[in-house]
């Protein structure tokens, strides 16, 4: 059982008078423990794609089977709990809560979730340590660096021990040497068995990647794990 | 979430936007407060009023010579009679009536009063002994006009407490010889100082036995016959009876007026309960205001806010969740604000009570409920709306307006 299977998948957007297909008839199948980069030119869906991986979006049609279930016909609150126990998500920009401290912000996720505030910490303290952050632990976002902030985003993501990490181009924001120091933490986490899903311009960044998959306008143009570089 | 969770996030939202909350706080507590003091205003007035209408005495009922009122001027009347005066006679046959209790004659009138040099103009009231209890006088120092016959008139006088200060200052008045228009009077008893009233002010009275005041008026005319009812319910039975025997002693005319106090009292009652209306009205406005600015504040956050809610979402927080969150912070601040404007308000409604002690300025429990659930209740209302709305966005919608 693929830990991910998508079966004709469209999404379109509707601007005005005229409907932008984000993605077209897509078919893929990702299996556990994969470590998969997807790239391609601005535009061509790769965070339409991811988007829909997460659950943060829904398909106009076709099927999407996470660990062998169909999400898609779930209603929107098993959706927040399959993202919830499952699926990490890490995001160019951040996104993290700018009133609350780099602990609590790793925590969140936790607190959502109703775990308790014994537990929480305890995997706080770990998190902050295995991420480098244990000095930081009550700096607020604004207190600290872009690398800090998307480790503590990478903590964020990763504190549910999800199956599955989706991460939205992790180092856009970031400078060559911080980005770097993110991709490696990312693929420690592959390596200890989390599926990673990295999207990415930079040509080396996804050479790194066991899989390569390139978008262009909606479409899957390129899969490295398909023999005759075409789409099945 | 768990609920202590679910208040810590709350809270810690609240703080981390201090100029919304602020301003919500702001706009809910002058809402609150605008109400408090306003209807503090319009409800001591009436109270005021009241109390002013009720220190007149107890069960009253005025007898006015002359036909006057609904009936309006008759021209019949007035070519075939002309209007009897009432008398100190007529007043004391009113006593005879069974449902009143006391009756006292007034004569009124200004003359002049002197004592060591000291001279000045005083207001002078004739009556009797009962005059005093029925309009619910009090005596700071002596006694009252003396029990005895009411066309007798002893040279005595009751003054008012401006007019000892200003004729004995602090030398003692009572058993002192003044000096009344041309009569010598004797001081027997001071009034206890009661501020301005309705009508008279008694600080600057003097009363004298009434047929003394007639001599000195030169008149045989009352201007007025106080009964007391001997009780409320009587108040009715006592006018009747009123009525009756005035009419039988003035020859079968009915050339007096009745007047009872319950009747003015009602008519100033509906007249300020009108007022206190006007003024829950005027309240009622700045609360409205005061829900506006606070939806407005809400909705604004909440717009705001709308890219922290996908971010919640994406983290896997359900609806219910966000929607508890949001709830727990604009009960939060609505509670606050209305807090806050409660305690302003009644710190207002405290300060014109120092500022005019006479006025009791206190706000209905009515409006204080109303004001309250009202500012709670727009709160409440407009901080969850939005929150619910954005709540259900997809959460890449939601995100995207980060
Ligand atoms: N919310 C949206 N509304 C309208 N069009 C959208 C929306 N999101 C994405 N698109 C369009 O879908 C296409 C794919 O976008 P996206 O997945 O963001 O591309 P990429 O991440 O590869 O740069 C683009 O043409 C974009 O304009
Ligand atoms: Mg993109």
């Amino acid at each position: 059982m693929a830990l991910i299977e998508l079966q004709g998948i469209e999404r379109t957007f509707q601007l005005g008078d005229a409907s932008v297909h984000a993605l077209t008839a897509l078919d893929l199948r990702i299996e556990a423990g994969e470590y998969v980069a997807v790239m391609g030119p601005s535009g061509s869906g790769k965070s339409t794609l991811l988007n829909l991986l997460g659950l943060l979006d829904r398909p106009n049609a076709g099927t999407y089977r996470l660990e062998g279930r169909d999400i898609t016909t779930l209603s929107p609150d098993e959706q927040a709990r399959v993202r919830s126990q499952r699926i990490g998500f890490v995001f160019q920009s951040f996104h993290l809560v700018p009133r609350l401290t780099a602990a609590e912000n790793i925590a969140l996720p936790m607190t959502l979730a109703g775990i308790p505030q014994k537990e929480r910490n305890a995997r706080v303290a770990r998190a902050l340590v295995n991420f480098g952050l244990d000095k930081r632990a009550d700096h607020r976002p604004d207190q600290l660096s872009g690398g800090q902030r998307q480790r503590v985003a990478i903590a964020r993501a990763t504190i549910m021990q999800p199956a599955l990490i989706l991460a939205d181009e992790p180092t856009g924001n970031l400078d060559r040497h911080t980005g770097e120091e993110v991709v490696n933490l990312l693929e420690a986490l592959n390596a200890s068995g989390v599926t990673l899903v990295v999207v990415t311009h930079d040509q080396g960044m996804g050479a790194r990647a066991r899989r390569q998959l390139v978008m262009e306008d909606g479409r899957l143009k390129h899969d490295s794990a398909t023999p005759h570089n075409a789409p099945r | 979430m768990r609920l202590a969770d679910t208040l810590r996030f709350a809270r810690d939202a609240a703080a981390g936007y201090p100029m919304r909350t602020t301003l919500s706080v702001i706009a809910m507590s002058i809402g609150v407060a605008a109400v408090v003091i306003l209807t503090a205003l319009g409800d001591g007035a009436r109270r005021y009023v009241v109390g002013q209408f009720s220190s007149i005495g107890t069960n009253l009922v005025i007898v006015l010579p002359g036909r006057s009122g609904t009936g309006g001027f008759n021209p019949a009347n007035a070519i075939t009679t002309t209007p009897r005066d009432l008398t100190i006679d007529d007043a004391g046959a009113l006593r005879r009536a069974p449902a009143v209790r006391r009756a006292a004659p007034l004569a009124v009138g200004t003359s002049e009063i002197s004592f060591g040099g000291r001279l000045r103009e005083v207001m002078v009231a004739g009556s009797t002994a009962e005059f005093l209890p029925i309009r619910n006088f009090e005596l700071a120092q002596g006694q009252g006009l003396p029990e005895e016959d009411w066309n007798r008139g002893s040279a005595v006088a009751v003054i008012g407490n401006t007019i000892r200060t200003e004729m004995f200052g602090n030398t003692p008045a009572i058993g002192q010889l003044i000096r009344v228009g041309d009569r010598r009077l004797r001081v027997v008893g001071v009034l206890k100082s009661v501020g301005q009233g309705l009508g008279m002010n008694t600080d600057e009275l003097v009363i004298v036995p009434v047929a003394l005041a007639q001599a000195m008026f030169n008149s045989n005319t009352l201007f007025r016959v106080l009964v007391e009812a001997k009780s409320r319910s009587a108040i009715p039975e006592a006018k009747e009876q009123v009525m009756e025997i005035l009419k039988q002693r003035h020859r079968g005319e009915e050339d007096i007026t009745v007047i009872t106090q319950d009747a003015v009292l009602a008519t100033f009652d509906k007249l300020l309960g009108a007022l206190t209306l006007g003024v829950a009205g005027i309240a009622a406005i700045s609360l409205a205001v005061a829900g506006i600015l606070v939806m407005n504040v809400m909705l604004v956050a909440v717009t705001q806010r709308t890219g922290e809610i996908g971010l919640l979402k994406a983290l896997g927080a359900p609806a219910r969740t966000i929607r508890l969150a949001f709830l727990a912070e604009a009960a939060m601040l609505s509670t606050v604000g209305a807090l806050v404007g409660y305690l302003l308000g009644q710190a207002g409604a405290f300060g014109l009570r120092q500022t005019f002690p006479v006025f009791p300025a206190y706000p209905p429990d009515w409006a204080v409920i109303a004001a309250l659930s009202t500012a709670l209740i727009t709160g409440l209302l407009f901080g969850v709306m939005p929150a619910r709305r954005a709540a259900r966005l997809d959460p890449v919608q939601a995100l995207m307006k980060h």
